[in-house]
Formats: C-alpha cells, sequence, structure tokens
C-alpha cells in the first residue's frame, strides 16, 4: 500500500515537471509581453528597464530555473498586470471556483442519483424514458449556451435571479463563503445549475447503467424471497453496489468541474480562478497563466491520486497492482 | 461467389436493420444528414453572403425575426448588429463548425488507430509507454488540455484542429488497442503470419477491419464532443479568429445582446449547435447498442 502510494507520487512529481517544462517554454514563446507594457513611442533605455523588471533579459533556462525553485516555494512570479505574485491572485480566487464546483457536484447527486434510480428501476415507464432522453439532452446542450439561456429566462425575461458576479461573503466557522448570505445563494443558484447540468446527465445514466445490472442478480431475488421492502432492497441492497462506482466518477468529475468553471464563471461573470485565466490568457500574462495551469493540474492530479486509493479501500477486490498496471 | 457476397453482406443487412428498429436512432440520423446537407450547400442556399461587408446594410441590424431586409429578403431569424442575416450565418458557422469537427475527428482517429495497434502488437516496453501516456492525458479534464495547449500555441484553426486531436487521440487508442489485444491472439494472425505477411500488413489489411466496430462508435461520440469543445474554445475567446466565424463565436457575439433582450442572435445558433449535436449522439446511441450486443451501457 505504501509502496504504491510513493509510487503514485513520484508519478505525480513527473507529471508536473512535465507540465512545467510545457507549459513555461510553451507559454515563453507565444507573444512578447513587452510589446504591451511599455508605451508605442518609448525610447530603448525604457524597454531594456521594462524587459529588466520583467525578469526578461536573462537566458530562458534561467528563468526557468528561477521559475522552478520559486514556483517550488509557491511563487510563480508576479502578475504583469496587477503586480501582485500571481498564486496570490489564483488563491484569492479560488475559493470563490471551489464553492461553484462544490455547489455543483452538491446538485448533481440530488438530482442526478434519485432520477438515474427512477430510470433505472422502471426503464420502460414514460418517467423512465423521459428521464433518458432527458439525459442524452443534457450531454448535448453546450454548456454555455444552457448558461446564456438560463439569464435571458431567469434574469431578462422572469428577472428573478441576478446574472451576473458572486453575492456578499459572510464568516462561518472560520470560512468566507457567499453559501452563508440569502443574496450568495440567489447569485449561485444558475451557475451551479450550468455547471451542474452534464455531470447531472452522467449521473443519471451510470446509475441507471449499475440498477439495471444489479437489480436482476441472484441476492436481489434472495432479499425478496426473504421478504424485505422493496424500500429497503433498493436502498440498501442496490445502493450499496452501485455507490462505487458512483463515487469514484463524483470524484474525478470535481476535477472536471473545476477546470470546467472556466466556462460558466466567464458568462456569469463569478469571480473564480477561472475567469482570471481567460482573462490573463488574453492579456498574455505570462505568470498567471503559468500559475493557474500549475494550480489546476496539481489539484487535478491530486484528486486522481485521492480516488485511486479511496478506491481500492472501499472495494477488496481490487487489487492495486492491477490498478497500476 | 454469389453465396461469398451474402455472407458478406448478412452483417450489414442485420446491423442497418437492428439500427431502424428505433424511431429516434432513425430520427436522428435523418436530423444528421440535414444538417451535414446544409452545412455542404451553405453557399449555395444562403439568402445572403453574410461575409461580404457590401451586401450588410447596417441600417438592418439587430432586427427581430420576421423582419423584411432592406435588399427584400425576409431575416427569418433576424439579424445582427451589423444587419446579417442569421439564417445565413447559420449556414455557414455549422460549416465551419463541422467542417473543424471532422477533420479533428478524422485525424484523431487516424493518430489513434496507428499508436493503438502498434502498442498492441508490439506489447511491452512499447506498449507500457504509450499506454501511460494514454492513462495520464484521460485523467486530465479535456478543456484543461485544450487551455495548455492553446495558452502554448495560440489561436488559429490549424491549433485548434491541433488541439482537439491532442485531446481525443488518447480515447481512440485506448480502445482500439483493447479490441487489438483480443484480435492478436486468434489463428488468422498466427496465419497471416505463418504466411510471412510483413507486420505492417498484418496490422492494417488484417487486424485494423476487426477493430473497427468499438472504434466507430467513438468516433461519432467524440465528435459531437470536438464540436462542443470548439464552439466552446471560440465562445470564450480561445478558438477560431474572427474571420473564421463558428456557431461558438456566434453565440459569444450574440452574448451580450442578451441583457438588452436581442435573445435571437445568441439563441438560433446555439440551436443549431444543440441540434447537430444531438443527431451525432442520437446515432452513436444506437450505435452503440448495434455493434456492441453485449448489453445496456
Amino acid at each position: 500500500m505504501t509502496a504504491y502510494v510513493i509510487r503514485r507520487l513520484l508519478q505525480a512529481a513527473l507529471v508536473l515537471f512535465v507540465m512545467s517544462l510545457l507549459v513555461f517554454f510553451g507559454v515563453y514563446l507565444i507573444g512578447d509581453p513587452v510589446e504591451i507594457f511599455v508605451a508605442a513611442d518609448a525610447d530603448q533605455v525604457e524597454r531594456a528597464r521594462a524587459i529588466a523588471a520583467l525578469g526578461l533579459d536573462k537566458p530562458i533556462w534561467e528563468q526557468y530555473t528561477s521559475f522552478v525553485q520559486g514556483a517550488l516555494g509557491g511563487d510563480f512570479g508576479r502578475s504583469f498586470v496587477f503586480g501582485l505574485p500571481a498564486v496570490t491572485l489564483i488563491l484569492q480566487r479560488l475559493p470563490a471556483t471551489l464553492e461553484l464546483a462544490f455547489a455543483a457536484v452538491f446538485l448533481t447527486v440530488v438530482i442526478g442519483l434519485p432520477l438515474g434510480l427512477w430510470a433505472g428501476l422502471r426503464p420502460d415507464g414514460f418517467a423512465g424514458r423521459t428521464i433518458l432522453a432527458g439525459s442524452i439532452l443534457g450531454f448535448s446542450l453546450p454548456t454555455f449556451w444552457v448558461g446564456i439561456m438560463l439569464i435571458l429566462v431567469f434574469a431578462v425575461q422572469l428577472g428573478w435571479l441576478p446574472s451576473n458576479g458572486r453575492g456578499p461573503v459572510a464568516e462561518f466557522l472560520g470560512i468566507k463563503s457567499s453559501l452563508f448570505t440569502v443574496d450568495g445563494w440567489r447569485h449561485l443558484i444558475l451557475p451551479a445549475i450550468n455547471l451542474a447540468l452534464l455531470n447531472i446527465a452522467l449521473m443519471i445514466r451510470l446509475v441507471r447503467a449499475g440498477v439495471r445490472e444489479v437489480l436482476p442478480l441472484d441476492y436481489i431475488r434472495f432479499a425478496r424471497a426473504k421478504g424485505l421492502s422493496w424500500g429497503r432492497i433498493v436502498g440498501v441492497h442496490v445502493m450499496k453496489n452501485i455507490m462505487l462506482p458512483v463515487v469514484t466518477v463524483l470524484g474525478l468529475e470535481l476535477g472536471a468541474v473545476i477546470a470546467f468553471a472556466v466556462v460558466t464563471e466567464s458568462i456569469f461573470n463569478w469571480p473564480g480562478m477561472g475567469k482570471l485565466i481567460i482573462d490573463s490568457i488574453q492579456r498574455l500574462d505570462r505568470p498567471v497563466v503559468v500559475a493557474y495551469l500549475m494550480v489546476t493540474v496539481a489539484i487535478v492530479i491530486f484528486i486522481n491520486l485521492v480516488v485511486d486509493v479511496v478506491y481500492s479501500l472501499l472495494d477488496p477486490r481490487i487489487r492495486l497492482k492491477d490498478l497500476d498496471h | 461467389m454469389s453465396a461469398a457476397i451474402v455472407d458478406d453482406e448478412a452483417p450489414w443487412r442485420r446491423m442497418v436493420s437492428a439500427y431502424a428498429e428505433s424511431w429516434l436512432a432513425m430520427f436522428g440520423l435523418v436530423l444528421l444528414v440535414i444538417c451535414l446537407g446544409l452545412a455542404l450547400a451553405a453557399p449555395l442556399i444562403s439568402p445572403q453572403n453574410p461575409y461580404a461587408l457590401a451586401q450588410l446594410d447596417i441600417m438592418d441590424g439587430s432586427l427581430p425575426p420576421g423582419s423584411e431586409a432592406s435588399a427584400g429578403f425576409r431575416f427569418w431569424l433576424g439579424s445582427d448588429d451589423q444587419g446579417r442575416d442569421m439564417v445565413s450565418a447559420i449556414l455557414y458557422g455549422l460549416r465551419i463548425s463541422v467542417a473543424v469537427g471532422a477533420a479533428a475527428t478524422g485525424i484523431a482517429l487516424a493518430v489513434g488507430l496507428a499508436f493503438g495497434l502498434i502498442a498492441a502488437y508490439a506489447g511491452g516496453r512499447i506498449d507500457g509507454a504509450i499506454m501511460r501516456i494514454v492513462d495520464i492525458q484521460l485523467s486530465f479534464p479535456a478543456i484543461l488540455i485544450a487551455l495548455i495547449l492553446i495558452a502554448v500555441l495560440g489561436n488559429g484553426i490549424g491549433k485548434i484542429v491541433f488541439a482537439l486531436v491532442t485531446v481525443q487521440w488518447a480515447y481512440y487508442a485506448r480502445t482500439v488497442r483493447a479490441s487489438a489485444m483480443v484480435e492478436r491472439r486468434k489463428d488468422y494472425v498466427e496465419a497471416a503470419r505463418g504466411l510471412g505477411l510483413s507486420s505492417a500488413r498484418i496490422l492494417f489489411r488484417h487486424m485494423l477491419p476487426n477493430c473497427l466496430a468499438p472504434v466507430i462508435v467513438i468516433a461519432t461520440v467524440q465528435m459531437a464532443h470536438a464540436i462542443a469543445l470548439e464552439a466552446t474554445l471560440s465562445f470564450l475567446g480561445l478558438g477560431l479568429p474572427v474571420t473564421e466565424p463558428s456557431l461558438g463565436l456566434l453565440i459569444a457575439n450574440g452574448f451580450q445582446y442578451v441583457l438588452s433582450g436581442k435573445y435571437w442572435i445568441s439563441m438560433f445558433p446555439g440551436v443549431a449547435l444543440l441540434v447537430t449535436i444531438v443527431a451525432i449522439n442520437l446515432v452513436g446511441d444506437r450505435l452503440r447498442e448495434v455493434l456492441n450486443p453485449r448489453g445496456p451501457q
């Protein structure tokens, strides 16, 4: 077990290293930030000063080694635009993104799980067919367009909910979140639904397939023969056996949701790190782009690692050797 | 001779009739053919060329659906802020979206097939290395990989296709490797090897056709993904340039007018995008059931 975790950690470190090379040298090759930060009529001296201030006068490998040294200590350089350390910028925005991501995962569970169960238990009924058709539609709906349509209907036409930004933040148990204010909820609902939609569709299909696979098995028939109530059979015996893939996929989807938040945040002007990265790519704000990519890659690697380890703990049939073939 | 032909055709016929059993899937197929036809014929059937600036009249700007254009025809789906007919813009946009999606899917398919077959056939270290890369790549969300590539490469039509291919090749590689690993042990491969055929010939002429069924299913689903991902990136301003306005870019342009209630500029391109993706997914769903008789998934 320990050996497995260590090997996975080493692999994670290697992936991070390759990513850092790719991202740093790749980002280095695009655009020339000096052109943006120096006035068109600047003379050579001013240009040279700007280049030196940005650290661009050193050879590229030296920039990379100082980048890695900094990155290991959590320092990705200062944003060209904000003048603040890039990591500070990312960390300032991370809570808003996490709030959105967790809200989306929560919606996925409370909506997707019951609908999936229903569709799995009654696959040929009207509701079951409708739910399945709805999940195909949910897969096909482009996230960004759904976001625009949500704004159009609920903010513009009906005027029920705000279309823009995050609500006021309150502190509870030391956690600052807009979940603790009513206006915060009003701001959160549309973006969270938008971000959750694809995952709800995925959850429905996953649970439905799981239920259909489990229902014909012997132990369900024995449970019925034993006279257990239908509610108990579904709630305990079916659920227990479909939970494993559900939990795994949910864990993996958390990473995808954090990455996909770039779209939802751009539409709803949600002040998370996804909105920051899109702005930064367009402004050629290199340190922020690099910091975002490294932080997000690290989050995804971490989540994958945790999911794999938890999976192996939950299911004694899976031997870690198989996972790491 | 004729007996051989019948034997050859029988599985195809069975599949076609199995496919046709689902009216929803037939509906999807018809829809898909219409979408592709419209995309192909866009320059012939559009009321105007939406990118010939001489044909646009700024006085026609932001007209609601059904208004009459100064040139005489009707804006059935309204016009955008520059007086561009939305029907024409959508037809041209669909053409670009479908072309980019098809190009990306085709190249990713070829690359993935090649790597998957090589991994299965070579085995050992080569197999390990290729599959390790596939596993690692698939553990990252597609949009994150696309973001990294676009941050690195910048945008443009070729770079978007490259990003989409990079995101997608791994799915094909994994799928085709799995089927090829099964095929590899079968007698006909052994026989071909016994005949002294070259590895390349065995791989591409003998094993490849037997590995295609699951790949076709993946390809339809991935084509829908490619179109959606390109639209998403273009919407974010990271995809195609303004000179190549795909459906995603049209939706992005209309977004700023949504708040003032001019819904048509953003809504109708989205409907076109949605219909295309639904059509592809319906077809793909049915193909999965027909080509993979093992069960519902």
